[in-house]
């Protein structure tokens, strides 16, 4: 079981060049929880979560993790405790599936120890909890889109930190490997008591299996809570500038949004 | 335990000592063909009496005590262009990548030609700083053009950066040369990688820089292996990624300078190397760095022996011959292990 932990962002200024995305946010991530980052194409969400994954330094503010400032801890001995699986991983030629995760064991690793029995068993536990022990010694260039995203998401996971950020982890992947992603990921934040955070572009989804929802507009966080009491048609008006109506969820109870388009409607 | 390593079997590649045990024999193959070969063929009883009886003076013992030396400079220089080669690939992850893509071999010459045609040098001594000097002015020159804007040095702007400098400082090259006679006599002769010039001395000079060279990138071979799944991935695994491709191309840039300096430019070897052993080991460069030493000492000292029997009875530069052995093998690899972005 992970420990609890303090991880916010301060007055957090960031962006590309000398465009500002983010704009002077403070939140404050809840810890063992799966929190997802919701809001249009271009507020900053991306950006948010890459700045507190330490891809991206800050131009003001700062991101502090148990009271210190990431950018003041070494990276590796931060590596152990903020994971992170960015959109776009490159996936070196002709490699398998053991040692792609294998390199998720990087920084508990030094020079002079080797392999140990650790990280033989951290990565056959990523590999287990992914449900893709069966494949370790096949090549990443045999596997489906789906399989390789598990894959991915294990060389996270071997890395055993308390903290995972997932920068949409279900995009491009058909509706039956997202749901299959996400409940893997809700499986490791029950068992483990990891935090999650993470991108995600689909609305309901967020709404069903988020703990805690960060809504972003324009680079400004307009609202932060579970999604049953910040979920309403006006937000989603305000955020997505979409009108639409919110039901219950005939599955889960969490809130669902329909849309409502110009066209198919009763009324 | 064991059923966990059974799990992971991949921590060691599937063919490493088979594979190791090829190379020891190919290695030692190319040995004997280099020490036995040449302008006149020494048969086994003068190899013996060479290698194993000092106090044999026979001509044959003799020419054999000679080709040692030419053979351990052969196999020094190719095994620091494997390593070089391998160290520019993973640092750039760009499967194609190499000194001369970088524009390093042309710094080197560069500042070679200047020496020789401002400042009258013309030992390996001297060429070596030179060299050197010239490949790091480069690399630094590259790599700080590459990495101007917000997302640094990414791969495609350090290539391209490598290019637009290798084309501008080789029309320099030429410019400063065509007037100067002299100075194309002398540069040519260096312009043909050679490892005939092999001598003690020489590899005196080349031990040091090797092993800084071979010692930096095993040190940083951890570390560019989480490079090698992107910047993004590498820096969430707490790799300080700016500081490991300035330590892994500090090593790819000397290793490369000092063998361009003492044997002259020699192509392919880096490249050559490192895919050999790519196919055969897979992509883990913990194995893939040793091993393309080997097999680049291997590659060249075998062309040596090849450019030594097709030149007969003077001797063909190895640098013509690895060019020759090089770019077709290179377009069969490139064809058959449908390369990509690393």
């Amino acid at each position: 079981m992970t420990t609890a932990h303090t991880f916010a962002a301060k007055q957090l200024t960031s962006g590309y060049d000398e465009r500002i995305i983010l704009d002077n946010i403070s939140l404050s991530i809840p810890s063992n929880q799966m929190s997802i980052i919701i809001g249009a194409n271009g507020c900053g969400k991306s950006t948010l979560l890459k700045t507190m994954a330490r891809l991206i330094k800050p131009s003001g503010g700062e991101v502090v993790l148990d009271g210190k400032s990431i950018h003041t801890i070494p990276s590796k001995q931060l590596a152990r405790t903020v994971g992170l699986l960015p959109q776009s991983p490159v996936v070196p030629e002709g490699i398998t599936v053991a040692d792609l995760v294998g390199r998720g064991r990087y920084p508990h690793q030094s020079l002079l120890k080797g392999w140990t029995k650790k990280d033989y068993e951290a990565v056959a536990e990523a590999l287990d909890l992914m449900n893709i022990s069966a494949f370790a010694d096949r090549h990443i260039d045999e596997l489906s889109g789906g399989q390789r995203q598990r894959v991915w998401i294990a060389m996270a996971l071997a890395q055993q930190t308390d903290i995972l950020f997932l920068d949409e982890p279900t995009t491009y992947l058909d509706i039956t490997y997202q749901i299959e992603i996400l409940d893997l990921l809700t499986d490791l934040n029950k068992k483990h008591g990891t935090t999650i955070i993470m991108v995600l572009h689909d609305i309901n989804l967020s709404a069903r299996y988020a703990d805690y929802l960060f809504a972003l507009k324009d680079g400004q966080l307009v609202a932060e809570g579970t999604p049953a009491t910040i979920l309403t048609s006006a937000l989603i008006d305000d955020v997505f500038q979409l009108k639409c109506q919110v039901i219950d969820d005939p599955v889960s109870q969490t809130p669902l949004i329909i849309p409502i388009g110009r066209h198919h409607t009763n009324k | 335990m064991t059923r966990l390593r059974a799990t992971m079997p991949s921590h060691v590649p599937k063919h490493l000592w088979k594979v190791t045990v090829l190379f020891v024999i190919l290695l030692i193959v190319s040995v004997m063909a280099s020490l036995a070969f040449g302008a006149r063929t020494i048969g086994w009883d003068g190899l013996m009496d060479g290698l194993f009886s000092p106090d044999v003076q026979s001509h044959e013992a003799i020419v054999v005590r000679q080709r040692i030396v030419r053979t351990i400079f052969s196999f020094m220089c190719g095994a620091a262009l494997g390593v070089s080669g391998a160290l520019m690939q993973s640092v750039t992850r760009n499967p194609i990548a190499d000194p001369s893509i970088l524009g390093v071999n042309t710094g080197a010459a560069l500042f070679v030609v200047c020496g020789i045609a401002f400042f009258n040098i013309s030992t390996a001594n001297e060429y070596i700083w030179l060299a050197i000097a010239g490949a790091m002015i480069t690399a630094i020159f590259v790599f700080t053009i590459g990495s101007l804007g917000a997302s640094g040095a990414t791969p495609l702007k350090l290539v391209l950066a490598g290019a637009a400098t290798s084309a501008i400082l080789s029309s320099l090259v030429t410019a400063i040369m065509i007037p100067r006679t002299n100075v194309m006599d002398e540069f040519r002769f260096w312009q043909v990688g050679s490892v005939g010039a092999g001598n003690w001395d020489l590899i005196q000079l080349f031990i040091p820089f090797l092993l800084v060279g071979i010692a930096i990138a095993l040190l940083t071979a951890p570390a560019l292996n989480a490079l090698a799944l992107g910047d993004d991935v590498a820096t969430g695994l707490g790799v300080n990624t700016g500081m490991i491709r300035l330590f892994a191309a500090f090593a790819g840039v000397l290793l490369c300078g000092v063998a361009t300096a003492l044997a002259g430019p020699i192509g392919f070897i880096g490249l050559l190397a490192t895919h050999v052993v790519r196919l055969v080991i897979g992509p883990d460069i913990r194995y893939i760095l040793p091993l393309s030493a080997f097999v680049g000492g291997i590659i060249l000292t075998c062309s040596d022996v090849a450019g030594r029997l097709l030149g007969s009875p003077g001797e063909l530069e190895v640098g013509i011959l690895t060019a020759f052995i090089g770019a077709p093998i290179l377009i069969l690899i490139t064809m058959k292990a449908k390369i990509r972005a690393l």
